[in-house]
C-alpha cells in the first residue's frame, strides 16, 4: 500500500508541475497591461509605471519571471496581487467559503444521487426509473444560471425562506440553497451512474450466487451488489469535488457568495496574473488530492487492482 | 435468459456442419442494428426532429421571423409584456430592455449555440480522437507522454480554462469561443479513444490482421477505428448538449460572445438585472438553451443505449 | 425413475426411506418472454433423485437443463422468466408454494448449488473467507470470528494447500481449479441434502476436471447427499453418476441408469451423441456429427423436436409429440428406469 501511495505521489509532480506551467503561461501571455490598467483612465508617469514593474520583477522576461514564481512558490510564496496584497492572503480568505460551498454540494450529491440511483436501478423499468431518467435528464439540460435563477426566484422572491442572496459567506444554512444548485448537475450524473451501475451488476453471476446462497435481499444489495456498483461512481466523485471548486463561479455569482470564484472572476477581469496562477494552482492541488483519495478508495473497493 | 447465453457448453453434436447461431435471421452489424433499434425509440425520434428543426433555424432565421433582432426601440417597446396569441409575430415572446424582440432574439440565438456546439464536438473528436488513436495503439513512451498531457489538462476545469483564454481575445467571436472550448476539451476524447483502441487492439481480428502482413495505417483506419469508434461518438453527443451549456455560461459571464453576435446567454445575462419586472425576458433565451441542450444530450442517450449491446 | 412415495413434512421425515426421493421434479414447464415471441425452455419435465444418488442431466445449450436447475434453487430470472404449470416437491412439499422466506431458508442451506463459472460467480472484491463465512453467519448466526475459523475448516476440506494463510485472498489471486473448490466448499458449508452442480468442470483443464470431479464425488459419498449434475461431458458422467436424463428442447428424451444407457441407447439423439465421442479404436474414420443445429425455441418442430436432425424420423415424427414411453426388453419385460420419447424406440434399441 505505501509504495501504492509514493508511485501515485511520484506521478503526480510532472501533472502538478505541467498545469502550473500551462496556466502561467496561459495567464501572462495574455494582451493588455495590467500595471497600466490599475491607473485606470488617468495619465501615467512612464517612470513611475517602469519603476513599480521592476519593483515587482514583471519587466524581467517571461521565462525568468516564470523561473522565479516556480522559486518562490516552492517555498510557499504565492507572490504579490497588484494592489500589493499577498495572494495567499486572499486564498486563505477564498478558499474556506468555497470549500465549505463545494463540500456541502458533494455531501447532497453523494447521499441523494447514490439513494436515487440505487432505487431507479433496483426497479430498471418502473415508473420511479423513468421518472428519475426524465428529471436527471431536465437538471442535466437546465445551464446552471438558468437553474440558479430558478431556484433564487422559487424559494426567495417567491417562498421567501432564504435571502436572495448570502450575506453571511461562511453560514452553512445561507449556503445549502447555492450548493443545492451546484450540486445539482452532479447529483444528476451520480444518480444516472449508479442506476446504469446497479441496473448492470444486478445481472452479475456473483448476484445469482448470493442469492443461491440463501442471503437476505438487504445483504444481496447491501453487501454484494452496493460495493461492486460503486466503484464507477468513485471515480466521477473523485474528479468531481476539484470540479465543484472550480465551477463554482456562477453559482457564487448569482448568490454573491465571496469565495474562490468569486475572487477570480474578478482576477481575471483585471488581467491579474499572480492572483489568477495562485488560485489555480491551489485548485489544482485540491483536484490532484482528491484523485489520490479516489485512487486510495478505489483499491480499497476493488481488491483486483491493490499494489497494481 | 440464462439457458440460451451459457454459450461455453460445447456438446458433441454442435460440431456439426454448420456453426450453431442461436438466431441466424438477427445477424446484423452493430451499426445497422443500432439504427433499426434507434428508429424505434421515442426519444431519439423526437430530439432528432428538434435538432434538425434548431439547425435549419441555425442555417435560415430569417424563415422564422422578419424582424431585425438588433433594432430595438425602447420609447414603444420597452418590457412589453409577450402577446402570447401572436404565434411567430415579433411579439410574441415580448420585447427586451432595449426594445428588441426577444422573439427575433430567440430564433438568431440559436446560430451561435448549434455553431459552437457542433464545431467544438468535431473539433476535439479529430483531435482527441487522433492522439487517443496513437497512444493507444503505440503505447510505451508515446502513450505516456500522451497520458501525462491529459492529466494536465484535467486538473485544469473547462470553465475556468476557458476564462483565462478568452481574457486573451479582445474582440471575441464564436471562433474564438470554438478556439478556447477545444483547445481545453480535447484531452477528455483523447482518454475515451485511448482506452477504447487498447481494448479493441487486444482483439483476435487485429492480431490476424497483422499475422497477415497489414500495414500500421491500414489496421489502425480499417480494423481497429470502426470497432473503438463508438464510445467516442457516445461520448462526443451527450458533451455537444455540454459545450453548447458552456458557450451560454461563458456568454452569461460576459467573458464568452459579445455583441453584436446574438447569444442566449447574453440574453440571460441582461434579463438578470430585469428578472423581477420582466421574467419572460429570462424564460424565453433560458427555456431555449435548455431544450436544445435537452435534446442533443437526449440524442446522445439514445445513441448509447443502441450502441451499447450491454445495457439491452 | 424413482416413483414418488407419500412423505409427511414432519421431522420424522428428516431421514427418508431408501430410494424414497429426496426431490421430485413433477411436470415444470417454464417460458420466458423476449422480444421475439415466447421461448418454451422447459416444456414438461419429470425427474427425481434420493439421497446418496446422482442424477446426471445431459444436453446441448438451450435444452433446459439449466433452467430446470434454477426453477430447483429458485433462482430464475422472473421477469423475463415465468413458471407456467408442475410442482417442484423437496421432502414432499412444493416449493412453488412456498413463501419468499420460507425457500430463502432452503437455498444454501438444505439445497446448494455450484456454478459453471467460478471467477464470476464469486463476487471480485469480496474475500473468500468472508464469502464462505458469510453461510455460517447468515444461516447460524456466528460471529465474524467464528465465521472465519469456518472458512478456513472448509477450505482444508477441499483441499486448498495453506487454507489460514488464504483465507483473506480474493477470488482472481486464486487458480481455476481453487476457485471452484472454493464453489463447492461453499455448496458444502451447511452439508445441504442436495446439491446442484450447473457444468461444475466445464471451464476448468482436463487435468483438473478429474480432481475436482473426484472430489465432489468423494464428498458426497460422505454427506450421502443427493446430486443433480448438469454437463454436456459424457466422459464426467460414465464415473460419477448413477443414472441419467437426457434433454433436448426443454424435454426429457431419454432417461436410464448410466451404464445402460451407454451400452444400448434407446432415442436416436442420444445414439449421436455417443457417436460423435472421438473414439481411438475408430482413429482414421470420419467423426460422426448429428446434423443441423438445434431447435429455435420460439419454434420448436411440430411433433418429435428432434425430428429435422434424425435419419430415422417418418411422418408421425413430424406430427405427433412422442411421450415417453417405459422402454421394454426383447421378451417384453420392463427395463427398469428406462424411458424414451421417441415414437421408435424398440427399432433404435433392438435394431
Amino acid at each position: 500500500m505505501g509504495r501504492f501511495v509514493a508511485r501515485r505521489l511520484l506521478q503526480m509532480i510532472p501533472v502538478f508541475l505541467g498545469t502550473v506551467t500551462l496556466i502561467f503561461f496561459m495567464v501572462h501571455i495574455l494582451p493588455g497591461d495590467p500595471v497600466a490598467a490599475m491607473w485606470g483612465d488617468k495619465a501615467v508617469d512612464p517612470a513611475q509605471l517602469a519603476a513599480f514593474k521592476h519593483a515587482r520583477g514583471l519587466d524581467q522576461p517571461l521565462i525568468q519571471q516564470y523561473l522565479d514564481y516556480l522559486g518562490k512558490l516552492f517555498r510557499g510564496d504565492f507572490g504579490m496581487a497588484m494592489d500589493g496584497r499577498p495572494v495567499i492572503d486572499k486564498i486563505s480568505g477564498a478558499f474556506p467559503v468555497t470549500l465549505r460551498l463545494a463540500l456541502l454540494a458533494f455531501a447532497i450529491e453523494i447521499v441523494l444521487g447514490v439513494t436515487i440511483g440505487l432505487f431507479a436501478g433496483l426497479r430498471r423499468g418502473k415508473a420511479f426509473d423513468k421518472g428519475t431518467l426524465v428529471l436527471t435528464l431536465l437538471l442535466i439540460s437546465i445551464p446552471v444560471p438558468v437553474l440558479g435563477f430558478i431556484f433564487q426566484n422559487i424559494f426567495s422572491t417567491q417562498l421567501g425562506w432564504v435571502t436572495p442572496t448570502v450575506q453571511d459567506s461562511m453560514n452553512l444554512g445561507q449556503l445549502l440553497l447555492p450548493a443545492i444548485v451546484l450540486g445539482s448537475l452532479s447529483l444528476a450524473y451520480v444518480a444516472r451512474l449508479t442506476r446504469t451501475s446497479i441496473a448492470e451488476n444486478i445481472k452479475a453471476d456473483y448476484m445469482r450466487t448470493a442469492v443461491a446462497k440463501g442471503l437476505p435481499k438487504r445483504k444481496v444489495i447491501g453487501t454484494h451488489l452496493l460495493r461492486n456498483s460503486m466503484i464507477p461512481v468513485v471515480t466521477f466523485l473523485g474528479t468531481d469535488l476539484g470540479a465543484l471548486m472550480g465551477g463554482a463561479i456562477v453559482t457564487e455569482g448569482i448568490f454573491n457568495v465571496k469565495g474562490v470564484g468569486f475572487e477570480l472572476y474578478h482576477a481575471i477581469n483585471l488581467k491579474e496574473g499572480a492572483t489568477v496562477s495562485g488560485f489555480v494552482v491551489v485548485l489544482v492541488l485540491v483536484y490532484l488530492a482528491a484523485s489520490l483519495i479516489v485512487d486510495l478508495l478505489y483499491a480499497v473497493l476493488d481488491p483486483r487492482i491493490r499494489y497494481a | 435468459m440464462p439457458d440460451l447465453t451459457d454459450t461455453k457448453t460445447e456438446i458433441p453434436a454442435q460440431r456439426a456442419a454448420e456453426v450453431p447461431e442461436a438466431k441466424p435471421e438477427k445477424a446484423r452489424s452493430l451499426g445497422l442494428d443500432a439504427w433499426h433499434d434507434l428508429r424505434r425509440r421515442p426519444i431519439f425520434v423526437i430530439s432528432a426532429l428538434l435538432i434538425v428543426l434548431l439547425i435549419v433555424i441555425a442555417i435560415a432565421p430569417g424563415l422564422f421571423t422578419s424582424v431585425d433582432p438588433r433594432a430595438g426601440d425602447l420609447r414603444t417597446h420597452f418590457l412589453t409584456k409577450p402577446n402570447y396569441g401572436h404565434l411567430f409575430q415579433p411579439d410574441w415572446f415580448g420585447y427586451d430592455g432595449q426594445g428588441r424582440s426577444i422573439y427575433a432574439r430567440v430564433i438568431y440565438g440559436a446560430r451561435a449555440s448549434v455553431v459552437v456546439g457542433i464545431c467544438v464536438t468535431a473539433g476535439v473528436t479529430v483531435l482527441g480522437g487522433i492522439t487517443g488513436m496513437i497512444a493507444g495503439y503505440f503505447g510505451g513512451w508515446v502513450d505516456t507522454i500522451v497520458s501525462r498531457v491529459t492529466d494536465i489538462f484535467f486538473g485544469i476545469p473547462l470553465l475556468l480554462g476557458a476564462l483565462v483564454v478568452l481574457n486573451a481575445f479582445t474582440s471575441r467571436t464564436i471562433w474564438s469561443v470554438v478556439f478556447a472550448l477545444v483547445a481545453l476539451g480535447w484531452t477528455q476524447m483523447t482518454r475515451v479513444m485511448r482506452g477504447s483502441v487498447i481494448t479493441v487492439k487486444q482483439a483476435d481480428y487485429v492480431t490476424a490482421a497483422k499475422a497477415l502482413g497489414a500495414g500500421t495505417t491500414r489496421i489502425m483506419v480499417k480494423h481497429i477505428l470502426p470497432n473503438a469508434i463508438a464510445p467516442v461518438i457516445v461520448v462526443a453527443t451527450i458533451a455537444l448538449g455540454g459545450y453548447i451549456a458552456t458557450e451560454a455560461t461563458l456568454s452569461f459571464l460576459g467573458i464568452g460572445l459579445q455583441d453584436p453576435t446574438i447569444s442566449w446567454g447574453i440574453d440571460i445575462n441582461s434579463a438578470q438585472k430585469v428578472i423581477r419586472t420582466a421574467p419572460f425576458a429570462l424564460f424565453f433565451p433560458a427555456g431555449m438553451l435548455s431544450i436544445t441542450v435537452l435534446a442533443f444530450i437526449m440524442l446522445g442517450d439514445a445513441v448509447r443505449d443502441a450502441l451499447d449491446p450491454k445495457l439491452r | 425413475m424413482t416413483t414418488a412415495t407419500e412423505n409427511k413434512p414432519t421431522a420424522a421425515a428428516e431421514r427418508l426411506a431408501p430410494g424414497t426421493p429426496l426431490l421430485d421434479v413433477r411436470d415444470l414447464h417454464v417460458e420466458f418472454k423476449t422480444r421475439d415471441g415466447v421461448a418454451k425452455a422447459v416444456n414438461g419435465v419429470n425427474y427425481s433423485v434420493a439421497a446418496g444418488e446422482t442424477l446426471a442431466v445431459l444436453g446441448e445449450s438451450g435444452s433446459g437443463k439449466s433452467v430446470t436447475a434454477q426453477t430447483i434453487m429458485g433462482i430464475l430470472d422472473m421477469p423475463p422468466g415465468r413458471i407456467t404449470s408442475g410442482e417442484i416437491l423437496f421432502r414432499g412439499q412444493d416449493m412453488l408454494k412456498m413463501s419468499n422466506e420460507e425457500r430463502r431458508k432452503i437455498r444454501g442451506r438444505k439445497i446448494a448449488m455450484i456454478f459453471q463459472d467460478a471467477l464470476s460467480s464469486l463476487n471480485p472484491v469480496l474475500s473468500v473467507g468472508y464469502q464462505l463465512g458469510e453461510m455460517f453467519r447468515v444461516h447460524q448466526g456466528a460471529s465474524r470470528k467464528e465465521a472465519k475459523a469456518k472458512a478456513i475448516e472448509l477450505m482444508d476440506r477441499v483441499r486448498i494447500p495453506a487454507a489460514a494463510q488464504r483465507v483473506g485472498d480474493y477470488p482472481h489471486q486464486f487458480s481455476g481449479g481453487m476457485r471452484q473448490r472454493i464453489m463447492i466448499a461453499m455448496a458444502l458449508a451447511l452439508e445441504p441434502d442436495l446439491i446442484i452442480a450447473d457444468e461444475p468442470t466445464t471451464a476448468l483443464d482436463v487435468t483438473v476436471q478429474a480432481q475436482v470431479m473426484d472430489l465432489l464425488a468423494e464428498l458426497q459419498a460422505e454427506y450421502h447427499m443427493g446430486l443433480i449434475l448438469i454437463t454436456h461431458d459424457l466422459g464426467v458422467v460414465a464415473d460419477v453418476a448413477d443414472k441419467i436424463a437426457v434433454m433436448y428442447a426443454g424435454r426429457i428424451v431419454e432417461t436410464a441408469p448410466v451404464h445402460e444407457l451407454y451400452a444400448n441407447p434407446a432415442h436416436p439423439y442420444t445414439k449421436g451423441l455417443l457417436r460423435s465421442i472421438p473414439r481411438l479404436d475408430q482413429k482414421g474414420q470420419d467423426l460422426y456429427a448429428i446434423k443441423g443445429l438445434p431447435p429455435n425455441l420460439l419454434k420448436v418442430p411440430a411433433g418429435c423436436a428432434f425430428n429435422p436432425r434424425c435419419d430415422a424420423a417418418t411422418d408421425l415424427c413430424r406430427t405427433e409429440i412422442p411421450a415417453l414411453h417405459q422402454v421394454l426388453d426383447k421378451d417384453g419385460a420392463e427395463l427398469a428406469g428406462r424411458k424414451s420419447a421417441c415414437h421408435l424406440w424398440k427399432e433404435t434399441l433392438h435394431g
